[in-house]
């Protein structure tokens, strides 16, 4: 089924159906020489020529038989996914479950892990990849409260990156004994776009929102939102002082992740983080 | 957000596939669903590829739009700018994304080598080749 569509320069095309699927292969023939002729057809056969204004464009076949189109078909995010399943291999190998915990900056994640170590510290051995651009203020929090913690600062060789990636978690990996624990929770870096691109090998994902973040934000960040089996809607106390609609919110929520499970937390006043407790035991 | 370093990667992938060769045009496909900004991703490239042997190569952006197949009734739904992951026949939610989850690169556009225009008797081959590969893109 040919798929028609414009650009932002006014220029249009159709091109086939692209299914996800067609980008997991590899083609591992290198550079393959393309003849001029066939460099001609994948020309035209393509979009590069209809996506830019510019003056090859509608004249391929000057263009197409002096230089050479090579087929390459390699994902961008391959190398990530590669390290992602080697260390969700290890993760197996050691019988750890591995969750990645995800939120906008803010919304609670370090005081929710905070209660939850204080919980569930004395029935599970539990580890902590910390994520932040900078700063150790967030595993200083989590010290002492008998949890393994591997801290990573992106700032720190990392470019200052606005998410975890899977090399980086690999890099936190031997400051963690993982055949000694029985959970790990990745408090990633608060941010509701990067991090949801970024698969590190967890078991699954939870998100931590706070309804001070309004109602729109599972419309605004569907990616985020779509990613996660778990929303922890926290600050719960808070409702009272506040316009939060939460059955917009969830409305909107569904939209996007309709099989999403979703618990009412209040990390400062203890309100169902026992519910949030038991969901992290029963991933064991 | 992450496009800056996300051309690390392309650069990765384009210097090696293209074993040396001059790349005019880096062919990429990208789905809706990446968050990726096809114009601050050109951006970007400009400024990564700076004094780099990938100087003056431009990316072309091929944007996919999200698409889901309901699992009930099957029927294909454009997922829209304000994304509804509804089948808009039946309206169950028990959907599957069919596209614009795409991030790759498809092809290199590679400068003409001097050898191969000797057998081809065309004597604009090589302007045409050369063009304007420093210049912005529409993308």
């Amino acid at each position: 089924m040919g798929r028609f569509h414009r650009h932002e320069d006014g220029t249009a095309h159709s091109h086939d159906t692209v299914d996800s699927q067609d980008t997991g292969h590899s083609h591992d023939t290198g550079v393959s020489r393309a003849t001029p002729s066939t460099a001609h057809t994948q020309a035209t056969g393509v979009s590069s020529g209809a996506a830019h204004p510019d003056e090859r464009a509608g004249d391929h076949s000057g263009y197409a038989t002096g230089g050479e189109r090579v087929e390459v078909l390699e994902r961008i995010f391959g190398e990530n996914d590669r390290t992602a399943a080697a260390n969700r291999a290890d993760f197996a190998a050691a019988g750890v479950r591995v969750v990645n915990l995800m939120s906008s900056p803010g919304a609670g994640k370090t005081m929710l892990l905070g209660e939850t170590l204080t919980r569930l510290g004395s029935r599970l051995r539990i580890g902590i990849i910390e994520g932040d651009i900078e700063t150790s203020l967030d595993a200083d929090r989590l010290a002492g409260l008998g949890a393994q913690i591997a801290l990573i600062n992106t700032g720190n060789g990392f470019g200052g990156e606005c998410h975890l990636d899977a090399p980086m978690v690999r890099s936190a990996l031997p400051r963690l004994p993982l055949p000694e624990l029985d959970l790990v929770l990745i408090e990633n870096v608060g941010n509701l776009v990067c991090p949801a691109e970024f698969d590190v090998g967890e078991d699954t994902r939870a998100m931590v929102y706070a309804v001070t973040e309004g109602e729109e934000k599972p419309l605004k960040y569907p990616v985020m939102f779509r990613s996660c089996g778990l929303v922890v809607v926290n600050k719960v106390d808070l409702l009272p002082y506040l316009d939060f609609d939460m059955d917009g919110f969830l409305g909107n929520l569904r939209q996007v992740n309709p099989a999403a499970k979703v618990l009412m937390v209040s990390a400062r006043t203890g309100e169902g983080v026992d519910a949030w407790c038991d969901w992290l035991s029963a991933r064991r | 957000m992450h496009e800056l370093s996300i051309c690390s990667s392309i650069a990765d992938i384009t210097t090696r596939r293209a074993a040396g060769r001059t790349v005019v045009v880096i062919n990429m496909r990208i789905g809706q669903l990446r968050q990726i900004v096809p114009g601050t991703l050109v951006y970007c490239w400009e400024l990564v590829s700076a004094d780099t042997p990938l100087a003056g190569s431009r990316i072309s952006v091929e944007y996919v739009p999200a698409r889901i197949s309901c699992r009930s009734c099957e029927q294909v739904t454009e997922v829209g700018e304000v994304p509804l992951f509804a089948c808009a026949g039946c309206g169950g939610i028990d959907v599957e994304v069919v596209s614009g989850e795409e991030f790759l690169i498809t092809s290199l556009e590679l400068e003409a080598l001097a050898a191969d225009d000797a057998g081809r008797g065309q004597p604009t081959d090589q302007g045409a080749a050369k063009g304007s590969p420093g210049e912005g893109t529409g993308a």
